[in-house]
């Protein structure tokens, strides 16, 4: 019913392989992605494959996308381990996207993670969304303690690390910086295609905005709101005579200045030397651009997290799975289930000093 | 203009630099907010004469209402700077941390006593963090950075206002976050015991449920 396009995924040589001996297999399905990746317990990202859902039309219907997990799961499970040259016993264990996300594409990932932990009979993991991307973009980049602007198509975090846990220092108080702007995007006719999303449709008719016109710019404190913007954007489309270019361009320069500035507000709040982009949105060009310019102002090293792992992917889950459990953590299966809500700042991260 | 002369800077923060000047033999904070390069020209320049034109009228307004704001000598609008009075103390960001739980208790009530004048004058401050309050010399709390703030008296951006508060708690001073609140909203209600004033709770409550993956969005 789905067809499914199965992701670019990473071989490594032999030799790498066979020095690494533990493996983590990584199931990631919060919401519009379904993705399994394995990595060693060094770090190395042995495959990471996905297949993600494409509504008809609108936005991800939880039940749909949730249908189109279970019927791909087996196939991504498959291509995953293919491109690890591994077998399922050769996993060490097993990590889960355990939430926030959409209930019943949590529960697929979920239970496709538990049956293989039961079947393999080796330990399961359960790992918070938001905290994997940021120890992907971690590993990728070498940050070590970085200010993170989290920007994807459910969250819009600003965070960095203190005490055992990431604290959320600003958030949206409203929509989520990809939401935002996929609804603008769909409402002005883009379709989301394999391989461009509608995020990357939208960059690209906004590289040819000339003229910038006046939004709505809501910061409070560390905090911004989006739906307000949003609004007078889509208003923009139906009510005046504006070249569709010159409004993506005006919605996309809104919205990124208000995440930078409240992403410099932490940077000079910490006074941290490094900035992290993690996360979907991650991959504009234009927003990696404002971001770099503030660490720079601020003497801040600037690090985006590779455009193969910027979307939901199960290498990231993988990986974080492998923290938490070298650090003394596992989830038992009577205890593995999903949490909907369960927001950065209630996770210990025993794995930083 | 007069000159300020001997300009050091004391604080380079996200949306201005703070520098330490004499001007007519007093020392004074020139506040300049910089063109930022990331943002489009136009945009720029409208956030930055902006927030310089509002931010000293905020200031002054709340002075009206027994708040302590720095008193303002200078506004210029064309360079986005402002030159205000230098208020010597220590952020109560720094304070906080260091002090017994009866003095921190008493330093939040006086905060929430602060908050609560200043809504009700119809100004939120908009960013109401404790690197925002500057404890005096004197012992004064003084409120600094309105370059958020608004003149309003609607419920919604009271609400947004306490909801910003708490959450620089929550970030920036976790282990004691919740008493903290707890009596800066006991020194808000000291001033203002109205049943109107009372609505800002459940507004606050309100708030959080329309954010990203809250709990208590689960009790609707």
């Amino acid at each position: 019913m789905y067809p499914s396009r199965l992701r670019k995924t990473y071989g490594r040589t032999a030799e790498m392989k066979q020095s690494a001996k533990t493996l983590c297999l990584g199931v990631e399905s919060t919401a519009d992605d379904f993705g399994v990746g394995i990595t060693t317990f060094n770090g190395e990202i042995l495959a990471n494959a996905s297949s993600d859902y494409i509504p008809e039309e609108g936005g991800i219907h939880p039940r749909e996308a949730a249908r189109h997990h279970a019927e791909v799961a087996d196939k991504v499970l498959k291509e995953a381990l293919e491109k690890a040259e591994a077998k399922p016993e050769d996993l060490t264990l097993i990590a889960f996207s355990q939430g926030p996300g959409l209930g019943p594409c949590l529960r697929t990932g979920a239970t496709v993670a538990r049956a293989l932990a039961s079947f393999l009979a080796i330990p399961l993991i359960g790992v918070n969304h938001s905290v994997a991307h940021i120890e992907i973009g971690k590993l990728e980049t070498g940050a070590v303690d970085p200010v993170t602007l989290y920007v994807s198509g459910g969250n819009t975090i600003v965070s960095a690390f203190d005490s055992g846990r990431y604290r959320v220092f600003g958030e949206t108080l409203d929509i989520a910086l990809g939401n935002c702007l996929d609804v603008f995007a769909r409402e002005a006719g883009l379709k989301h295609k394999r391989g461009t999303p509608l995020g990357a449709a939208l960059e690209k008719l906004a590289t040819d905005g000339k003229e910038l016109i006046s939004l709505p710019y809501v910061v409070k404190g560390m905090d911004i709101s989006l739906s307000g913007l949003l609004t007078a954007a889509t208003n923009l489309l139906h009510k005046s005579k504006c070249r569709l270019e010159d409004a993506c361009y005006s919605l996309q320069e809104h919205a990124f200045s208000m995440v930078a500035e409240v992403t410099e507000r932490a940077l000079a709040h910490t006074e941290k030397k490094e900035v992290l982009l993690t996360g979907g949105v991650a991959a504009n060009i234009r927003l990696q651009a404002m971001l770099s310019s503030i660490a720079e102002e601020h003497d801040a090293k600037f690090n985006v997290v590779p455009r193969e792992f910027a979307a939901d992917n199960g290498a990231m889950i993988a990986w974080t799975g492998v923290l938490a459990y070298t650090h003394g953590l596992v989830t038992p299966v009577e205890k593995s289930f999903v949490k909907l809500r369960w927001r950065l700042e209630k996770v210990d991260v025993p794995w930083i000093e | 203009m007069d000159r300020i002369d001997s300009q050091s800077l004391l604080k380079k923060g996200a949306e201005a630099h703070l520098f330490l000047a004499n001007w007519h033999d007093r020392k004074v904070i020139v506040k300049a907010r910089f063109p930022k390069k990331y943002r489009p020209t136009e945009l720029d320049e409208k956030i930055r004469s902006y927030r310089t034109a509002h931010e000293p009228l905020l200031m002054h307004e709340v002075k009206k209402a027994g708040v302590p704001t720095p008193t303002i000598f200078l506004v210029d609008i064309k360079n986005a700077m402002i030159t205000m009075e230098f208020v010597e103390g220590k952020q109560l960001k720094q304070v906080l941390p260091h002090v017994p739980r009866k003095e921190r208790q008493e330093l939040c009530f006086r905060v929430g006593v602060l908050i609560g004048k200043m809504h009700r004058r119809g100004v939120v401050h908009g960013d109401l963090t404790t690197s925002n309050m500057i404890l005096s010399g004197e012992g004064k709390i003084f409120l600094v950075d309105f370059g958020l703030g608004e003149k309003t008296t609607e419920l919604e951006a009271r609400g947004v206002d306490l909801h910003l508060m708490k959450r620089a708690l929550q970030s920036t001073h976790y282990q004691f976050a919740e008493d903290c609140f707890k009596h800066v909203l006991k020194g808000y209600f000291e001033v203002w015991d109205t049943e109107d004033a009372k609505k800002v709770l459940e507004k606050i409550l309100e708030i959080e449920r329309r954010g990203r993956y809250v709990d208590e969005r689960k009790k609707t």
